[in-house]
């Protein structure tokens, strides 16, 4: 992925304040940021997506500046095209799966039909075995299924890159093998550019090629597979 | 039949009042409520406050600050009066201000509890998926908290339907023009009509009773609809 990132945001809550000064760039095509939880990981990725605006810095993707606190550019998050599969999903709970992924496709102010049939939201049905279940709701699905919905909603209106919070955290130990093992092998066959924030060591053995570790509001080590 | 004719008119009047200031409410309550539940700026609990003042004050203090504002010496209703020639005091859209100034507060607390219910990350997904402030409030939020809205729209109906005080002191009590069904109800007693005064507090009553079984119906914790 290419992307550079230099950030700057101090966070206030009470008395307590938190420094966040993250810095890196990176060519690969998976790069994964991990660290204890509160290091400032999820603040940055909601900074890439443009959840966040920090206090001053700059955030390049693929090529194109999303961010410059100096130059005063700020991509608001819709115009960003990048995917964002959230910790627990944040799947639409009033729609059903095929709404869901359909959810990006159409960008007015109505949502799809419960029997939305579009050739896209087909095609992303099949390629997570989704079919069985597409009139189903969020609550009615089990944890894999909601992954693969996630995914397949991010994945449908064709992002630069791929961003990804805690990807696994939220699975019981046995299917998290299995849905890393799914993640990687459609990494692959998509060739999309991946970022994973996590804290499981495992991500960044399988998902590694460029690691971050991430403490305290900074990068403090940097590991090319 | 002669008995019912007044009643059925003082009905219609009700309805005819509830309903528009139920709508009033709505409007206003919606944009302030999510004003309230998402933008964080300065004096944001007085402003709640002030907008939930009317639930606790006397109904007479609220007519007498209504006179204040739109009556003929009014700041509003003599700058109405002198550019449109339009007089509020006594008719029935004053009976309508008053109501929806009564009622505002159960419109208000029930949007900002629903859209304060509804997770904000589901707004961001909705944002990163590319959709404008406007889609996603369409689209996600107001979906997710309709029913909460709606619960507060149908508490303020009931509580317009039965607005008393301040709608005396604006609207007054003219039969078949601004005089509602509970001020008919008081006028029948006064006057000694007991069969009269009977049937209006029924009407009351059953029209009541069968809006809050509505409002019931329409708790959030169900799961939404579309």
């Amino acid at each position: 992925m290419q992307i550079s990132l230099d950030l700057s945001k101090t966070l206030r809550s009470g008395e307590r304040t938190f420094q966040l000064e993250a810095r890196f760039a990176s060519a690969g095509q998976r790069v994964v940021v991990y660290g204890p939880s509160g290091a400032g990981k999820s603040l940055v990725m909601k900074a890439l997506a443009g959840l966040v605006t920090p206090d001053r810095g700059r955030i390049e993707l693929a090529g194109r500046c999303l961010y410059d606190g100096e130059a005063g550019i700020e991509v608001p998050a819709r115009e960003r095209n990048v995917a964002y599969l959230f910790q627990d999903y944040a799947l639409f709970p009033h729609l059903n799966v095929r709404q869901n992924i359909g959810f990006g496709l159409r960008r007015g102010w109505r949502n799809p039909r419960a029997g939305v049939d579009e050739e896209a939201i087909r095609h992303w049905l099949r390629a997570f075995e989704l079919e069985h279940v597409a009139q189903q709701f969020p609550h009615q699905l089990s944890g894999g299924q909601r992954q693969r919905v996630a995914l397949a909603r991010a994945l449908a209106p064709q992002p630069s890159a791929l961003l990804l919070d805690e990807p696994f955290a939220a699975l019981d130990p046995d299917l998290r093998g299995r849905m890393r093992a799914e993640l990687d092998a459609l990494q692959r066959r998509l060739a999309i550019p991946m970022l994973i924030i996590t804290h499981d060591a495992e991500d960044v053995r399988v998902f590694g090629e460029h690691a971050l570790r991430m403490e305290a509001g900074r990068i403090v080590e940097e590991r090319q597979a | 039949m002669n008995l019912l004719d007044p009643a059925w008119v003082a009905l219609r009047l009700s309805l005819k009042v509830a309903c528009w200031a139920t709508l009033i409410d709505l409007l206003l309550g919606v944009a302030l409520g999510y004003l309230l539940a998402r933008k964080r700026f300065p004096g944001r609990e007085l402003l709640d406050a002030l907008l939930t003042l009317p639930m606790v004050m006397p109904p007479t203090v609220l007519g007498y600050y209504l006179l204040v504002v739109i009556g003929r010496n009014g700041v509003v209703g003599a700058w109405l009066q002198q550019h449109f020639g339009v007089n509020l005091i006594f008719t029935w859209q004053a009976a309508v201000i008053a109501a929806a100034v009564v009622a505002f507060p159960l419109v208000l607390k029930g949007a900002r509890a629903a859209f304060e219910s509804v997770d904000t990350q589901l707004e961001q997904a909705a944002q990163v998926l590319g959709l404008s402030p406007l889609g996603v409030f369409l689209r996600v939020t107001l979906p997710l908290a309709w029913r909460g809205v709606l619960g507060g729209a149908l508490l303020a109906f009931a509580r317009s339907m039965g607005e008393f005080g301040a709608t005396l002191m604006v609207a007054g009590s003219i039969p078949g023009k601004t005089q509602t069904l509970s001020i008919a109800v008081y006028e029948a007693v006064q006057a000694g009509q007991d069969d009269h005064a009977n049937l209006l507090v029924i009407i009351t009553s059953v029209v009541c009773i069968a809006v809050l079984v509505a409002a019931n119906k329409l708790t959030p914790n169900r799961n939404p609809l579309v």
